[in-house]
């Protein structure tokens, strides 16, 4: 843990030294608000331009970068998580408006190459399927946790719901992907298009790593953080 | 060089004690935890996935369902009468007082495989696609277990051991990786 301490990010690195380590944080930008155009300033300066906590978007692009990295609770308590929810949400939007019609547009493909049209059924239909899972999955969150965590942070003694049950119900949502991957990469027929299936095996892994990393976050950090808050107000 | 995965099947303690005792310090076989009895063998075949049974005939009779169900080497155990007939499907036969070097070559040459290319474990069995095969169609565990004689611990094992070697886990995968590789006809997942 030390070690990785001393390599985590300050505010006074430019963004673009960041970004250029660790190319996969371009992705989180948007989500947290940060166009692009930031040229060469800090990061501190570029979270104030932007409006956005500079704790709360180092601690976020530290968890994504660093395996294994969870901030304290001193860290945790000592940071405004408020841009919590908002960046869960907008991670929530871009997996199901951009990363998976993406990935849809390339099963398709993969789909009409199949020389039995049932099976190119079946396949879609498995896509289909575990779109429908995730949906599920985002949406329970968005309107059962999100709301309770928004109460209690306006200090309202919501009793609605408790972090506790979150864990328990926190459905696998990044394993079927490794599915659908085992299924393009190693049992498609040759006839199907490599330039389909390699595009597609990317976007799968990229999108694997980033709901991985957006399961760390919600279990990690907003489930100690509700925790505490549920102490401090509903004691 | 991969060790050779033995199980024994045999009611005797005492017969048990002497194999494993005979069997101490060798290194072509990992002896698993012995079985006592056949009741459960097909179960623990699965879990265990032995490369040979070393197995009293009287407790089986004929190894041609262990044979049917599991890629393994049967090997007969003998220290009483048995019908010749009886023998003659084992892939090799052990009596009591064989040395104990004699005992280690005829369990070698009957185990399947080359030492030095252990031969692939990811092809599924028999039964494993037909586990598979009733999945596809939609069946559950219970359903599968009635329809292929088995109990439904069993076919757990089976979708476990699947899983393991397709690396897919849930059904609608797998009902595509039964189609890409033709093991359902088309019609009958409608």
């Amino acid at each position: 843990m030390k070690d990785i301490k001393s390599r985590l990010f300050a505010s006074d690195a430019r963004l673009s030294d960041l970004v250029t380590a660790h190319p996969s944080l371009l992705s989180l930008l948007a989500r947290l608000n940060i166009p692009l155009g930031f040229g060469d300033r800090s990061i501190a300066d570029v979270c104030e331009a932007s409006g956005v906590d500079t704790a709360f978007f180092l601690l976020i692009c530290n968890v994504y970068t660093f395996n294994g990295y969870v901030p304290s609770t001193a860290v945790l308590l000592g940071t405004d998580m408020s841009g919590l929810v908002p960046y869960l949400e907008k991670s929530h939007r871009y997996y199901v408006d951009k990363r998976l019609p993406h990935i849809e547009k390339h099963i398709d493909a993969i789909a009409h190459q199949l020389s039995k049209p049932l099976l190119g059924q079946a396949f879609i239909r498995f896509f289909d399927q575990y779109r429908r899972e995730v949906e599920e999955h985002f949406r329970h969150e968005e309107q059962e946790v999100f709301p309770h965590i928004g109460r209690l942070m306006a200090g309202e003694r919501d009793r609605s719901y408790r972090i506790g049950d979150f864990l328990q119900s926190h459905s696998d949502i990044e394993g079927k992907l490794g599915d659908l991957l085992n299924i393009v990469f190693k049992y498609l027929p040759p006839q199907v298009d490599d330039d389909n299936v390699l595009d597609v095996v990317y976007d799968i892994l990229r999108l694997s790593e980033d709901l991985k990393k957006h399961t760390f976050i919600e279990e990690k950090i907003m489930v100690p953080l509700v925790g505490h808050l549920e102490n401090a107000i509903l004691k | 060089m991969m060790k050779k995965r033995l199980l024994i099947v045999e009611p005797s303690e005492v017969i048990v004690a002497g194999l494993k005792a005979m069997l101490d310090g060798q290194i072509r076989f990992k002896v698993l935890e012995p079985e006592m009895s056949a009741d459960h063998l097909d179960e623990r075949m699965i879990a265990a996935r032995p490369d040979v049974v070393l197995i009293n005939p009287t407790l089986i009779g004929s190894p041609d369902l262990l044979h049917h169900e599991h890629e393994v080497a049967v090997v007969a155990l003998v220290y009483q009468y048995v019908e010749r007939d009886c023998l003659k499907h084992y892939d090799a036969v052990i009596d009591i007082r064989d040395s104990r070097a004699a005992l280690i070559e005829t369990l070698s040459q009957a185990t399947p495989g080359d030492d030095d290319t252990p031969k692939s474990n990811y092809e599924l069995t028999k039964r494993e696609t037909a586990v598979l095969v009733e999945l596809a169609q939609g069946k559950t565990n219970k359903e599968i277990a009635d329809a292929l004689n088995v109990s439904v611990h069993t076919v757990i094992s089976h979708r476990k051991n699947i899983t393991r070697k397709t690396g897919i886990k849930s059904v609608a995968g797998l009902t595509v990786y039964a189609m890409l590789n033709n093991l359902v006809d088309e019609s009958t997942l409608m």
